[in-house]
Parts: C-alpha cells; structure tokens; sequence
C-alpha cells in the first residue's frame, strides 16, 4: 500500500484507543467514525485502509460498515438531514416536513441535490420523542420542529 | 394531580456549564463511590438486592441478582457495559442522564465495577447521540483527572478504566448480546444463548451489561440503601423512582419520575400530562416503547408497572408511552411500526427477517384501500410464525404489536378493506 491518505490525527486517536481493547478489530468501529470525520463519507480506499490499520481483510471492514445506517458508503451532502419519521415523529407530523423538504430540495429520501448541499434521510427513532418532531442535520438535533421553523433553520445554511 | 413525591433524578436535569461542579455540590458526587469501595463485592450485591431495583432497559430483571450471576473464580477479565443504545421508539430517558448528570452515570458504573470485580468498562452509546457521547467523554475525563476513574481510584486498590464506544446507528444493537458484538467491531448481529454474558459476554469474559437509568441509581442505593431504595416502590418487587417517557398526542410530552406502581396509564396521561392535544378522545396507547403490545382508551386504569401491565397483555418495557388520539390511522400506526422492525431485523433468523417484511406489505396494502378480507388472518398467522421462534426478541417486538392491533381494532382494518381508503381520511 502506497501513502496514507489518513490523517495524523486518525492515527494518534487511535493509538489512544488502543489500550482500552483487549483486540484490535474492537477498534474498527470507531475507526470508521473517525475516518468519517475526515472524510464525510467512506470513500472504498479509506475502508482498504482502515484494514491494513486493523490487520482484517478489506471485506471484513465492509462486511461491519454495511451493517450500520450511519457509515456512508457514497457521499452525502455538505448538510446531511436525517427526519426522524417514527412512532412519536409521526404521530406529531414528521411526514409533513419530509414532504415539505422532498418538493423544496426537488429530490426524495434517500437522494443528494446536484449541487452536494443536500441529503435527504428518512432515520428511525432519534430518541427526541418528548420534543418531536425532530431532525438530525450533521451532528445535531433539532426539535419541536414545524414547517415554518424548519424554512428558518434551512434559510440560514449557506 | 398526586402529592408531591420524592424524585431522584429529575431536579437536576438542567443544563449546567460544568457537570462535575454541580455533581459534586449539590449532590454528593463520589462519596458514594467513596463508601462502596470500602464495602466487600457481595455487601454491595446484598443492598443492590435489597433495593428491589429491576433493570431500566426493558428485561426489568433484578440487578443485584444479575451481578450475582458473574462467577468469582474466574481467571478472564470481567467486563461492566453500559447499555446506552436508547433505540426503543418512545424512549428518550437515558439520553436526559447522560447529558445532565454524566458523573452520576460514571459513579454508578464504578461502584458496579467494583461490585463485580471489573477493571474495564464500557458505554455502548447508538450513534446518533453525539452530543451526548461528548458530554460523556469530556466527563470521564474530568473523572480520570480527579482520581475517581483509572489507576488507584480515591487512593484505593481499585482500577477501572471506562471508555464511551459509539455505535453507529442499528436498533437490534439495543439487545445485549448483539452490542457485545458491536463492541467487538462486529456486525450486530444477536448470539445464541446460553452462554449469557454474565459466562461469557465482552472479549469471552464473564460481562454484565446494565442500562443507562439502573447504573444511575446506584449511586442513590448506596446513599440511603436498599431498603429505603424499595420503599420508594409502591409496589411488590419494583424499587426506586421511575423515569417515564410520554409523547405523541398529549399536551405536555416529555420525561416524567414518579415512584415505581405509583401511579395508572389514566393520571399519567390526564394528570401529569395534561391529556390529550386538542381535548380530544384517547384512541390507543403503547405502554413500553413501539415493542410493546397495544392498549385501548378502555385499558388505561391500570398501574404503569412491569407486573400489571404484563397482567393485561402487555408490557412496560422501557417506559416509553406513546399515547394516540381519536383521529390518527391506527393502520398507518402499525404499518409505520411493523416498517421500523423489518428495516432494522438483522436477517439472521428466518421468521423475522421475512416475516417482517410480508408484514410490512401486507400492511401497506390495507392502509391504501387494496387490502383483502383474507389478510387479517394471514397478518396473525405470520405474527404467530414469528413469535418465540428467533434468537432475540426483535421477532417478538415485530409479532406482538401486529397481533394486538388487529385484534383490538379489527373495525378499523375492516373499514379499510371494504371501503377503499381509511375512513378517517
């Protein structure tokens, strides 16, 4: 394998890790999460990567990162918006502001805008059901939403 | 409204700018750490009994009877886990702790380390809750500055090192064994038990593996012990303070304590949650997270406790009510949950992975008016096909719901049937 394109900082993370895991393939899930920060999404030769780290086969990092709905495996927008649309979002009217997004942005769940600003996702429960509904954009949540707060938050996203 | 009663957590659910001040001021931090570690393992295990605390997940299995379970003699590392994954729909209590009293969760996870002879732990936190695994590492950091996490903790013999590992978004992650798993960079993907982890859980050592709430009252059990612990309970077998987590189609959703049987799904809902938006009528309500089988307005004067609720069919699970008023698509309702099971079905299982997703569809039809006279019973057949016969209890979370809700509003999938559309609509 040729240069890293990991960071340093990828590297000493991890040798902070290290000592807290009796093996090393326990690191490979926060591997994928710091590799993520770096990168936005899992680009294939970061995952190769991540395996020569770990001391797996390649496919044993894909293997786990397809496992989990928070590992990107294409890229997502630079805002990457996740409605929760479960028991308690939907009771409170989750659909509505899914829809509302999906005619706004001109694509559906799932899907990128053209431009990479946007990513559209439907997620099951946030956890945020006392403050429902609830978005999460990036690292964030936020709650009680309706449209109008919801055009609010989206009009100060550059 | 009831007179007020003693809670334990919920006055401190406040923002604070620094959680490791306010713990150590306004409620005693680590001084209970401070006696547990003068204590023996089986004097802790002993009050943790006596306290009557059940386990805070879902299970409500005994805690101390489960720290019991990890053999003495054992030569593999033990583990403590903290089962933060928090993914039940409904359930948004844990999350409330960790970001306002992490040190309590920190404390309460030492004393348990002690407790069972562990020197290693982990927070198992989903993934979504970033922030919050923030709020945990900057606070163990806090903890492994001032000597109450790490080598010689308050110049004891004693070492735990805790560490917050994130998951990365799979509800089936919830169930202890599949977490174990997850921790170990695997898919989470449930074992067969026996062996349970208490044998042979994190890395083959012998593991318990307790939720955010119960390692959290630890702390309280030894401040006053195990016996005012249990009568905080108003009922047999249940100990301590409840967190309960209301939402949907009430006035003022959000977390609520009161004591364990202390109170019914009705005063709850009408008392303590100002009842429904609107001022309309109570159509259902799901008592323990989305898992947990249905109940209708008529249901709803009972207590809000494991046995009770278990009495009626039911289950308190996580304490996750999601209440429903009289004008919401209870088709649409089941359809949305039974959608939520088969995405997040790891596939192991045949029944499940399969039964899951006919179910979906099958759900999907009647809610759009194509639905055959012949699908309720075939619904229920598949939900018979599922239950008790997977190796976790998602199959059972799935079959559950699906069974009660056609059975208890049987008219409402009828109406769809024969008349095309939902007759709310």
């Amino acid at each position: 394998m040729g240069t890293k394109i990991l960071s340093n900082k990828f590297y000493s993370q991890m040798e902070k890790l290290e000592p807290r895991y009796p093996t090393k393939v326990a690191l490979l899930l926060p591997a994928l999460h710091a590799a993520q920060d770096e990168f936005g999404w899992l680009p294939p030769e970061v995952m190769d990567e991540v395996a020569v780290y770990i001391g797996i086969h390649p496919a044993q990092v894909r293997e786990v990162a397809s496992f989990y709905t928070m590992y990107n495996l294409k890229p997502v927008g630079k805002y990457h918006l996740r409605f929760c649309t479960n028991v308690a979002c939907c009771l409170r009217g989750s659909d509505e502001l899914v829809e509302h997004c999906e005619k706004k942005f001109g694509i559906k769940c799932g899907e990128t805008t053209k431009d990479r600003k946007f990513t559209l996702m439907e997620e099951e429960c946030l956890g945020s059901c006392g403050t429902a509904p609830a978005l999460m954009m990036n690292d964030d949540y936020y709650e009680n939403l309706d449209i109008p707060k919801l055009d609010q938050l989206l009009e100060r996203l550059e | 409204m009831s007179a007020q009663s003693e809670t334990l957590f919920i006055q401190h659910f406040k923002p604070s700018a620094k959680p490791l001040d306010y713990y150590l001021k306004s409620m005693s931090g680590y001084q209970m750490a401070k006696k547990a570690l003068a204590m023996s393992q089986d004097d802790i295990i002993a009050e943790v009994k006596k306290s009557n605390l059940r386990g805070r997940g879902g299970a409500g299995f005994p805690t101390g009877m489960k720290w019991g379970f990890i053999p003495k003699q054992s030569k593999k590392p033990k583990y403590l886990v903290c089962n933060a994954d928090e993914s039940e729909p409904g359930t948004f209590k844990d999350r409330d702790i960790m970001r306002y009293t992490p040190h309590l969760l920190i404390e309460g996870m030492v004393i348990a380390a002690h407790a069972i002879g562990a020197n290693s732990g982990f927070i198992y936190i989903r993934g979504e809750y970033v922030v919050e695994a923030k709020i945990l590492e900057k606070a163990i950091e806090e903890a492994y500055a001032d000597h109450y996490l790490g080598k010689n903790i308050l110049g004891t013999e004693f070492h735990f090192d805790l560490t917050v590992h994130r998951g990365a978004g799979a509800y089936i992650c919830g169930e202890e064994t599949a977490l174990l798993n997850s921790l170990e960079g695997k898919r989470g993907e449930p074992r067969v038990k026996p062996p349970f982890p208490a044998q042979a859980g994190a890395f083959g050592g012998p593991t318990i593996v307790n939720n955010v709430e119960t390692l959290a009252a630890i702390p309280f059990i030894m401040s006053r012990g195990g016996e005012w612990f249990s009568k905080l309970g108003k009922i047999e077998k249940s100990g301590g303070t409840r967190l309960f987590c209301v939402s949907g189609h009430v006035k003022k959703p959000g977390v609520y304590e009161l004591p364990a049987g202390s109170v019914t799904l009705r005063q709850l809902i009408y008392d303590h949650c100002g009842g429904i938006l609107g001022d309309k009528k109570l159509k259902a309500v799901i008592p323990g997270g989305s898992s947990a089988p249905v109940l209708t307005a008529d249901e709803i004067d009972v207590i809000v406790d494991i046995e009770p609720l278990m009495k009626i069919g039911t289950m308190l699970g996580s304490a996750g009510i999601l209440v429903v008023s009289e004008d919401y698509c209870v088709v649409k309702l089941i359809k949305r949950i039974t959608k939520f099971y088969a995405h997040e079905s790891c596939g192991q299982c045949t029944p499940c992975r399969e039964g899951c997703k006919w179910m979906e569809d099958i759900l999907e039809r009647i809610e759009h008016g194509h639905g055959r006279e012949q699908d309720l019973g075939l619904l229920l057949e598949i939900a018979d096909n599922i239950n008790g016969k997977t190796l976790c209890a998602l199959g059972d979370a799935a079959a559950g719901p699906v069974t009660s809700f056609v059975k208890k509003f049987r008219a409402d999938f009828e109406a769809h049937i024969r008349g095309g559309k939902c007759p709310n609509a």
